[in-house]
Order: C-alpha cells, then sequence, then structure tokens
C-alpha cells in the first residue's frame, strides 16, 4: 500500500495535466485536495502494520518503501498541512492558470515530502528532499516580484550549498559501508575501526540539514523566502516542506542510521538554543508580521533540535510531538497572517490595528495559536515544550532547559505584541470596511484551531496512539 | 596520481574558476562545459565509466545546450555594460584564483584519512539492472525532478508573457 503515498499523487499530476484543459483544469484542485485529505486520514486511522501488507501493486512496482510510527507522525503533517495551503491557495491565487501551476507543484512537493518521509536510504531520501525543494524554489518565487525573486534565489544558493555537503557525505558513507541503505550504513558506522571519515561524513549531512531545516547560523535564507512567498506557499514551506527535508530528516538520521554520538547531540544541543535565541530576539524586532512568524519558526525549530540532541526516548519523542504541533500551530499563525494581507493588501504590522472586532474568527484562532506557541496550557505547544524540557532537565543539561523555559516567555512577549499591534486597539480609518476573511481561510484556521486545543486537552489519547509508539525507532 | 593527472586537475580548477569570473554569459555557459569535459576525463581514468558516459552526456552536453539555448533568447550587452559587468567580477571575485592556490597546496599537506577495511567489491551487474532494478526509486526520483523543473519553467514563464 505504501507506493500509493507516491504513485496516487504522481498518477494525478500526470493526468490532470493531459491536454485536454476543459476537462482537467476544474477537478485539479479538488483532486489534490482529497488526496491530501485521504493522506491525513490514512495516517491517523490505518495502523502502521496494514501499510506494510502485501496490496497486489507489488506485482507492477516495488518502490522499497517502510514506514514506522514517526512516518505515520509526519505523513499525518504533511497531509493536514498540503491541505489547508491548497484552501488557502484558492482564496488568494485569484488566476486560474496561476492557480493551476500552484496546484501542481504542491502535488510535485507532496511526492518529495512523502518519498523522504518513507524511504530508507540516504541517496534516495536526498533525491526526494530534491524534489521538494525544487517545487518550493519555484513556488516561492511565482508572483515573480523582486521580493519574491531574492527570497527564491537565497533559497536556491543557500540549498545548494546543502546539496554539496549531502551529496558530498553520501559519497564518503558509501566509500565506507559500500551501501546507502540506512541499515548498512548505520551497521558499519556503529564499528568503531572506521577512523574519521564517517564523522566527516555525519558532520557535513548534518550541516546540510540544518541549510534545509533553517537552523541558525545557516538560517540566511529562510525569513526572506517565508515573506515574499505567496501566503499559501508560506503555510506549506513553514508547516511542512521544510520540515520534512531538514528536520524529519535529521530526526531519522540521527535515530536510525548515525551512531549515536555525545559530541554530535552536543552540537544539536547548541545549535538548537543559538536558534531558539537568535529566532525569538529577531522577532522581537520585526514590523512585518510573515518576516516575525518566520523568525519565530527558526526560534520553535531550536526546540526539536534541542529536544533531539537530548539523545533520550524522551527528548526525541517530545522532538516529534514539537514538530507535529509547529507544523499546525505555525501554519495557524500562517493563514492568520494571509487572511489578514488578504484584506489589507499589507503585512505592515505598523499599518495595522483594531482587526479582532472586523475578523473575529481570524482574531480568535491567531489568540489560540499565540497561546501554543508561547507553550501555555493546556494548548499542544505546552505539552510538546514541557516534554522536551523535561527531557533536557533529566538529561542534566540544566542551562539548556532554563534557555528553554526563559525563550518561551520571549516568544510569548513577541506574539503578544503581534497580537496588541494587530487585533487589538483602535481601527485605522483606512481599514473602517473591513470583513473577515473568505471561507476558504477561516475554515483553515478553525481547523487548524481545534486541532491544537484538542491534541492538548486529548493529550493521553495522544501519547498512547502516537508518542509512546514513536519510542519504537530508537 | 601521475603528471597528466595533475594537469587535468588543474585544467578542471582553471575551467571552473573561469566558469564564475567570466563576464559573458555565453562564455561562462562554454567553461562550464569545459569543466565537464575535464571532469569526464578524470572519471575514465579513475575506473569509472558509467558516471563518466553520464556526466560528458548531461552535464557537458545537454546542460550547456540547454543554458546556451536560452542565452540566445536574451539581449547582447553593449561593450560599456560588459566593461562595467567584468569590474564587478572583478572586484568581487579577485580572491577566488588565490584560495584555489592556497587552498591546492594546503591539501597537499593533508592527509586524507582512509584507513578503513574496504567494502567489499561491487559484484558486476549491467546499468540496466543498477537503473531498472536497484535504484529505479532514484530514477523516479529524478524524473519527478525533471518534471519539477518543467513546471517551475512552465509558472515562471507564463507570467513573463503576462508582463510583456
Amino acid at each position: 500500500m505504501l507506493p500509493l503515498f507516491i504513485l496516487a499523487p504522481l498518477a494525478a499530476l500526470l493526468l490532470l495535466n493531459l491536454p485536454i484543459h476543459r476537462l482537467t483544469q476544474k477537478p485539479a484542485w479538488w483532486a489534490a485536495l482529497l488526496l491530501s485529505v485521504a493522506q491525513a486520514v490514512a495516517a491517523v486511522a490505518v495502523p502502521v502494520s496494514f501499510w506494510g501488507r502485501p496490496s497486489g501493486l507489488e506485482r507492477f512496482v516495488t518502490l522499497g518503501l517502510v514506514t514506522d510510527n514517526l512516518s505515520r507522525v509526519l505523513l499525518l503533517s504533511i497531509g493536514l498541512v498540503t491541505a489547508v495551503a491548497l484552501l488557502v491557495g484558492r482564496e488568494t491565487i485569484i488566476l486560474p492558470r496561476h492557480r493551476s501551476g500552484f496546484v501542481n507543484l504542491v502535488l510535485l512537493s507532496l511526492i518529495g515530502m512523502n518519498g523522504t518521509v518513507l524511504l530508507d536510504d540516504l541517496f534516495s531520501m536526498y533525491v526526494f528532499i530534491e524534489i521538494t525543494s525544487v517545487s518550493s524554489f519555484v513556488l516561492v518565487a511565482m508572483n515573480r516580484d523582486p521580493d519574491a525573486l531574492e527570497g527564491a534565489f537565497k533559497y536556491v544558493i543557500l540549498s545548494a550549498v546543502a546539496t554539496i555537503l549531502m551529496i558530498g557525505a553520501v559519497a564518503l558513507l558509501l566509500l565506507v559501508s559500500g551501501s546507502t541503505d540506512f541499515a548498512t550504513v548505520s551497521a558499519v558506522l556503529r564499528k568503531s575501526t572506521q577512523g574519521p571519515l564517517p564523522k566527516i561524513a555525519m558532520g557535513a549531512f548534518v550541516c546540510g540539514l540544518f541549510i534545509k531545516g533553517g537552523l541558525v547560523p545557516f538560517h540566511g535564507w529562510l525569513p526572506a523566502a517565508y515573506s515574499a512567498a505567496p501566503p499559501a506557499v508560506s503555510v506549506l514551506l513553514a508547516g511542512v516542506a521544510t520540515k520534512a527535508s531538514g528536520i524529519y530528516a535529521l530526526i531519522r538520521l540521527t535515530t536510525s542510521v548515525f551512531a549515536p554520538d555525545p559530541s554530535l547531540n552536543n552540537v544539536l544541543l547548541l545549535v538548537g538554543a543559538v536558534s531558539v535565541i537568535i529566532g525569538a530576539v529577531a522577532a522581537l524586532t520585526q514590523t512585518d508580521m510573515k518576516r516575525m512568524l518566520a523568525y519565530s519558526s527558526i526560534s520553535q525549530v531550536g526546540y526539536i533540535a534541542m529536544g533531539l540532541g537530548c539523545g533520550s526516548e524522551l527528548g526525541i519523542a517530545g522532538a516529534v510531538f514539537h514538530l507535529f504541533n509547529h507544523a499546525i500551530f505555525k501554519s495557524l499563525l500562517f493563514v492568520n497572517s494571509a487572511a489578514v494581507e488578504r484584506r489589507l493588501g499589507t503585512t505592515d504590522m505598523n499599518r495595522m490595528g483594531g482587526l479582532g472586532s472586523r475578523m473575529p474568527l481570524t482574531s480568535v484562532t491567531s489568540v489560540i495559536a499565540t497561546l501554543s506557541t508561547a507553550g501555555i496550557p493546556p494548548l499542544s505547544g505546552f505539552w510538546s515544550k514541557l516534554i522536551i524540557v523535561l527531557a533536557l532537565w533529566r538529561g542534566g543539561h540544566f542551562a539548556y532547559a532554563g534557555i528553554a523555559v526563559l525563550l518561551s516567555v520571549v516568544t510569548l512577549a513577541y506574539l503578544l505584541g503581534m497580537q496588541r499591534k494587530v487585533f487589538f486597539g483602535k481601527t485605522p480609518p483606512e481599514w473602517q470596511g473591513i470583513q473577515e476573511a473568505e471561507t476558504g481561510l477561516t475554515l483553515s484556521a478553525l481547523v487548524l484551531a481545534i486541532i491544537t486545543v484538542a491534541v492538548g486537552v486529548l493529550l493521553p489519547l495522544v501519547l498512547n496512539t502516537f508518542l509512546l509508539p514513536i519510542r519504537g525507532i530508537l | 596520481m601521475t603528471n597528466l593527472d595533475i594537469v587535468l586537475l588543474i585544467c578542471l580548477v582553471a575551467a571552473a574558476v573561469a566558469t564564475v569570473m567570466t563576464a559573458r554569459l555565453l562564455r561562462s555557459a562554454i567553461a562550464l562545459a569545459l569543466t565537464s569535459a575535464v571532469l569526464t576525463v578524470l572519471m575514465f581514468r579513475m575506473d569509472a565509466p558509467l558516471a563518466g558516459v553520464f556526466e560528458l552526456s548531461v552535464c557537458a552536453g545537454l546542460i550547456p545546450a540547454i543554458l546556451i539555448s536560452t542565452i540566445g533568447l536574451t539581449q547582447r550587452l553593449t561593450f560599456e555594460t560588459l566593461e562595467v559587468r567584468r569590474k564587478e567580477l572583478l572586484r568581487r571575485f579577485w580572491y577566488l584564483p588565490l584560495i584555489v592556490v592556497l587552498v591546492g597546496i594546503a591539501m597537499t599537506h593533508v592527509r586524507i584519512p582512509l584507513d578503513f577495511p574496504p567494502p567489499p567489491p561491487p559484484a558486476a551487474i549491467s546499468v540496466r539492472e543498477v537503473l531498472w532494478n536497484l535504484r529505479h526509486v532514484d530514477l523516479l526520483g529524478q524524473i519527478v525532478i525533471l518534471l519539477a523543473g518543467a513546471f517551475g519553467v512552465a509558472v515562471l514563464v507564463k507570467e513573463v508573457k503576462d508582463g510583456s
């Protein structure tokens, strides 16, 4: 059944681009939405053991895909956020031709992300990370205004550096182990007689993934790309695209491929802490809503790296849980930003004010996302941050635990500042006639807000269904 | 490493530096093709004929052909603009050849740690077996990357038409 995650979007892409535009143009968006929703439902409803069963498809094609509970969490996030990005795209991308290009590229991105999550081979994973990246470059540049082109250009250049590092690392690991599949490479790396070459390869691959994930000091491309991209693309990038190609790959490789290494854990802790601090401090100084959310994203990814750096089951479970939560609440904040941008035509927070009474649903969902991002109980973000802080404390990393707690306060400060500037206070005369955003945007915001609250309130269920089985990856 | 390999490596680096520092895009594309051609020879000399064939056909052939066709659609720079661009490139990248030389000298003093037990030699497998049976997922991935590139060009070029 697993090949369906790659072959179904590919088949949809090919069918929707047959030279019968009159027939394919209208159902294209619906088909992509259906596929992403089906993926999210399948990830929740179908147990992992079922996906490995033969379906008859194997007679025609075997892609060597594997899945576990970590992949399942990612497949769910990818399905949900892609569906939301499509809903946002329907409202914010006006011309049908642009919408068609957007749907095609989202389907390609879906193939790339699913492949990255399901493959257990270093080179194949690299190929599918590149599919996600190439689709993302074009999606960022889609509007062709100077800012979008600059954002896409920075993304391309830094991604090229990441590519060189990753492909170099794959070559070195192939040289050392004679194979690129996870099991063989892992077995060879766990032997102690390999000299420094595997460590060099490991370091290069991890640096490449830091660039893809936007961790400090490799984050230069991220604020420009997120803020200049069309609203729907910002949702996709911030929610899952960079997380699947950078952060998921980092989690997968550090847990399943690279040998347990205290120095790698220390690097992850340090890079994570620096990302948390720099991202939050930079977010404090921003006046553009999307740029502030981009820096916030860097900060939240830092938490994930810190959880991963603990090296313990608890830390990794916290990292994966925060990865999922971040996909939901950061997508929600970007949907809110899209709603505001759609109505006002700007994301400059200094020009806004008092929108809460005019856009009540956007305002309420934005408050939920803000509180969850800052780690306020009982919302989902609180639990994942708590697990990460507990893991840091138990691991003896008291300073890092302190940074994690303190910077949550800073997160609350800059996000409350955003709330005050955008939704509270007096409405400037130019925005007096503003009304709530379109259905697609409010529906997306509502669904994501419900998930944020539900995951927090129903933690025991989430814990047993998703979090505890993640321990199995170690 | 023979003297010929050293000469080839110097040519490779010189062609790569020229690709970055040449003011005219067309010459830059030709220098890139030359870089790939020299790399192809090195790959053949290092007993990697399959990699060499791909490097020659795709990197030295197809990609420069696409680049040159695209450059052919653009307007030629005036002499004055070209001079400005040449000076700008020199100002920005004057240190590049220097770094290449310094890194080259430094690398001759670095011992690359290759003291690990070599992996078992790969069985003699045909290209067909590699592409269609062993690495068919990567082949599928590369086809999807090409599709992404094609859709990307379609999206961006359509915008240009609208703009004009």
